[in-house]
């Protein structure tokens, strides 16, 4: 005869090793410029836009991902939204580029802890060792798109486009209880 | 899992972030009216089929979104090369030289 056991966790045994939390909303938008024009453009959004991909530059609060070859992410808080729009529109004339924002579109987590690396790799593929802290990537979640941040050795931060997030967030505490049960 | 190098990332990632885009180095004519039927259907649906070495399309689609070049073996599934689109096509005999 088949049994079933199940165990409640309490909320200080799920997160001893890893905690997952919702981070509040901040301003995203997408840029694309020709890599030539880069430079330009980045004094304008007062940021130093990196030419690697996977490397961020951080200026008064912005935050500038490179994605690809002409594309880069753009953090900011959300009181700094407008001054950016601003800013690029100033530079259009003189730097063609696409500033599209993206702040509605994509949900982050923080993922921290000891366990943090574990949990991601129950779904993404990549070999994380390789990913140095300070560094973020383009990459999938259980073939979700993500953009995966790394803060620290333990310190991990994903943004998942709105509509997959549930899926994504359920996926990460069925992790986050199978961690803590030793399994 | 096959490992593949994306030439603008310049690192050796999963499949699971790529999508192959079918074979490469196919160019389109200049004037698609001018061509009989039976070149326009080999341009459309014609292909290779290697067995062995083949030229083809990949696209880093979670990752850097870049189409690119690589040149992997049918048989073996292992990939002998990989370089950014627009760049001429190896010399195959140099490629399997080095190997």
């Amino acid at each position: 005869m088949m049994t079933n056991q199940t165990h409640d966790f309490t909320l200080a045994e799920a997160t001893a090793r890893v905690r997952i939390d919702e981070l509040a909303p901040v301003s995203r938008f997408s840029l694309r410029v020709r890599p030539a024009q880069a430079a330009t453009l980045g004094r304008a959004l007062g940021l130093d836009l990196p030419d690697r991909i996977g490397r961020i530059a951080e200026a008064q609060g912005r935050t500038a991902l490179c994605l690809g070859p002409d594309e880069w992410l753009i953090c900011a808080p959300e009181a700094a939204r407008d001054a950016i729009v601003a800013a690029a529109r100033k530079a259009y004339e003189a730097t063609p580029h696409s500033l599209t924002e993206i702040s509605d579109r994509e949900i982050s987590y923080r993922i921290s802890g000891p366990a943090a690396q574990e949990l991601l790799t129950i779904a993404c593929p990549r070999d994380l060792d390789l990913l140095a802290p300070g560094c973020a990537v383009r990459t999938v979640f259980d073939t979700v798109q993500v953009v995966l941040w790394r803060d620290g050795p333990q310190d991990f931060r994903l943004d998942v486009w709105r509509s997959f997030a549930p899926h994504v967030r359920a996926l990460l505490e069925i992790g986050q209880a199978e961690l803590a049960a030793g399994l | 899992m096959l490992l593949i190098h994306c030439p603008y990332c310049d690192e050796t990632l999963p499949e699971l972030e790529f999508a192959y885009a079918g074979e490469a180095h196919i160019i389109r004519p200049e004037d698609p009216s001018a061509m009989s039927d039976e070149e326009w259907r080999d341009f459309l649906f014609i292909r290779t089929n290697a067995r062995g070495p083949h030229f083809e399309r990949w696209r880093h689609v979670h990752g850097c979104a870049r189409f690119f070049n690589a040149v992997r073996d049918t048989v073996s599934d292992r990939f002998l090369l990989t370089y950014k689109a627009g760049e001429p096509r190896p010399d195959l005999a140099s490629l399997e030289a080095a190997q």
